[in-house]
């Protein structure tokens, strides 16, 4: 990877990082409302796992799904268009914060049910086995999801049908707000794979540049018909598990400490380290913060969803 | 081409399939057992032969089946997937109930899931508790499921053609007790028919009484019985729940004047209810009160003896019919 791969990654968690700055600032204010979940400390995922995809490929995502939309180049526009409820929302405001898509981008959507997402992933990608298109599907869940059935049963799936399917693992140690590894009793959440028989492969997901690598040999892996690959990335959530979430279940110094090791906080420095100028790095939170601003200004100014519409699009 | 054809209920399934997966390249056949096997109760027979690996069997997983039967679906496919059991399918529910409903709505209408959940439910002779529940019902609850249910060869062709045909989820609910009945000759190989509407079964002038699945027999026996005591009853079987055709119950009940409603689900929140409810809302005139015939709000004992105090028998619906119209 290059100097400049490295700073357009930087570029990219920033503008996830400022884009939920702002919908929190948005929630706080009221122009939000209902249930939000952030995804900031955890943009290395989103960043390196997209960053491999190509344009035809499917992301299937979570309720804390703001920043792998953006990962997949869905405009920050409609995205805080749609969690303003606004008709210009990627869904014209009935997906909201937590159950948005924008299939014209590859993003095909939050889901609001833990683990729900993993089978119908799999289902995407059994669709690549019949259209030929070369689809590699990528389905992302968190630690808690784990223990839920629908991610063992979709594993299983399209592991014995070899489906191109790649199960992301966001472990950021808190499933909802109880730690993960009091919930199973190996906290080696890969080993489930490779009890089924998928590859499996335990990433730095504060490290987009690592999270990248591991989804390259994947996306190969699937490419080549061979099937799903599991990648648990471990990661670290740097806010609540919902806006108002006072966690008061973390251990004293945890969120000081998740802070000096966070991505951008992160890769800010070793690039520095490495010799680029102070100010090219900080330049790529200033893109974000220019972009985002005006992405809000205009959100804020666009038509509410109108309720004349409510009961469009139930059927064909 | 169309052409008149004899089959039994199960056949027709059959051949409502293989023509489905012929007439669209992208339809898809999964589930437990329907490929090599053919299917437990012989359906499926066939298909995998003739369709190759666009026929295939699954893990007992049915939240990954369904999973996948949106997912293929939201990518261009038309899956047809077999729940073996009705009473397997709340193991998956979510997948219907929040994920399968949602797609076109939420997104608005950006991605869809054109599926076809087939599977069978009620009781048959000796079936568990477990293996004999009529749920239609909760289905009929969740906007954005269509929901059919067929008790004749002919419908078990025309309306899965229709449910693979339609751009929505949709269940079809079959009968296993009805799979291997008589054969009779119906026609096939038409364009699918839009989905919705009724089949009046009966006509008659005293009362109306609206059923569906396979207790429509039932009932047209009981029909029978009573115009010999000169009642003369209107049956309308409802084979789509999901859209309902309530204009027709409403034409009807507007010329006899009773209505009642027979299913072999309980009583209690069954879809009976909803149509007495929309009857009552309409103002209709009625001679007697609406009434509900459906099973006890009990389990369904394994027990042939038991079950059949538990569930809708012909003397319930005849005495049932016969208080409507006060004989």
């Amino acid at each position: 990877m290059t100097t400049d791969d490295h700073l357009a990654d930087l570029h990219a968690m920033w503008r996830i990082r400022v884009l939920e700055e702002k919908i929190l600032e948005l929630r706080l204010a009221g122009d939000v409302v209902g249930s939000v979940h952030l995804s900031n400390g955890q943009e290395a995922v989103a960043v390196g796992v997209c960053g491999q995809l190509r344009k035809q490929d499917a992301v299937f995502a979570t309720y804390r799904g703001h920043g792998w939309a953006m990962a997949r180049g869905v405009p920050a526009y409609p995205i805080l268009a749609e969690v303003l409820a606004r008709t210009a929302g990627v869904n014209g405001g009935r997906g909201g914060s937590a159950h948005f898509s924008a299939p014209e981008y590859g993003f095909y959507g939050e889901n609001s049910i833990v683990g729900a997402g993993a089978p119908i992933a799999t289902g995407a990608a059994l669709a690549s086995t019949f259209d030929k298109s070369g689809r590699v599907v990528v389905t992302v869940f968190g630690d808690g999801a784990m223990n839920q059935g629908a991610v063992p049963e979709a594993m299983n799936f399209a592991a014995a049908m070899d489906l191109p399917v790649i199960f992301v693992c966001e472990n950021n140690k808190y499933s909802e707000l109880t730690p993960i590894n009091d919930m199973v009793r190996n906290p080696d959440l890969s080993a489930r794979a490779t009890a089924l028989g998928i590859p499996a492969t335990r990433v730095d997901g504060n490290d987009a540049a690592e999270v990248a690598a591991a989804t390259a040999l994947a996306i190969q892996t699937a490419r080549h018909g061979l099937g799903p690959t599991f990648i648990e990335a471990h990661t670290r959530r740097i806010v609540g598990h919902y806006i108002g979430d006072a966690q008061q279940y973390r251990p004293e110094g945890e969120i000081e400490a998740d802070l000096a090791a966070e991505p951008i906080v992160r890769l800010s420095q070793q690039l520095i380290a490495s010799g680029v100028a102070a100010d090219t790095v900080e330049a790529t939170h200033r893109r974000a913060v220019a972009e985002i601003e005006e992405a809000a200004r205009r959100a804020l100014a666009a038509t509410a969803a109108d309720p004349a519409t409510a009961l469009e699009h139930l059927y064909a | 081409m169309r052409e008149t054809v004899k089959l039994n209920y199960g056949g027709a399934v059959n051949a409502a399939l293989a023509r489905s997966l012929e007439d669209y390249p992208e339809a898809i056949l999964f589930g437990e057992d329907v490929a090599l096997p053919g299917g437990v109760f012989g359906v499926t027979r066939g298909l995998r032969k003739a369709f190759g690996a666009r026929v295939f069997d699954t893990p007992i997983s049915e939240t990954a089946m369904l999973g996948a039967a949106i997912g293929s679906a939201m990518m261009g496919r038309r899956p047809i997937v077999e729940i073996m059991w009705m009473d397997f399918m709340f193991v998956a529910f979510d997948q219907i109930v929040n994920q399968a409903s949602n797609v076109r709505y939420v997104s608005e209408g950006r991605l869809t899931a054109p599926l076809t959940i087939r599977t069978q439910q009620g009781n048959a002779p000796g079936a568990c508790a477990q293996h004999s529940q009529n749920m239609e019902a909760l289905l009929l609850h969740v906007p954005g499921i269509r929901v059919a249910m067929t008790s004749t060869p002919q419908d078990a062709y025309d309306v899965l053609r229709s449910a693979v045909a339609c751009d929505d989820p949709v269940v079809v609910i079959e009968n296993r007790s009805l799979y291997a009945g008589p054969k009779a000759e119906i026609e096939i190989g038409g364009d699918p028919m839009p989905i919705g509407g009724h089949r009046l079964r009966r006509p008659g002038a005293d009362v109306t009484v609206v059923t569906w699945g396979s207790i429509t027999s039932r009932v047209l026996a009981g029909a029978d019985r009573l115009a010999a005591e000169g009642i003369d009853a209107e049956v309308i079987e409802a084979v789509w729940l999901n859209p309902f055709d309530h204009a027709a119950v409403a034409a009807s009940v507007a010329r006899t004047g009773r209505l009642v409603v027979v299913h072999e689900a309980n009583t209690t929140g069954g879809f009976g209810a909803e149509i007495v409810a929309r009857v009552v809302e309409s103002g209709a005139s009625l001679k007697s009160p609406p009434r509900r015939i459906g099973a006890r709000d009990s389990r369904i004992p394994a027990a042939v003896g038991l079950a059949a105090a538990v569930l809708p028998q012909e003397d319930d619906i005849v005495g049932g019919l016969r208080a409507a119209v006060g004989r």
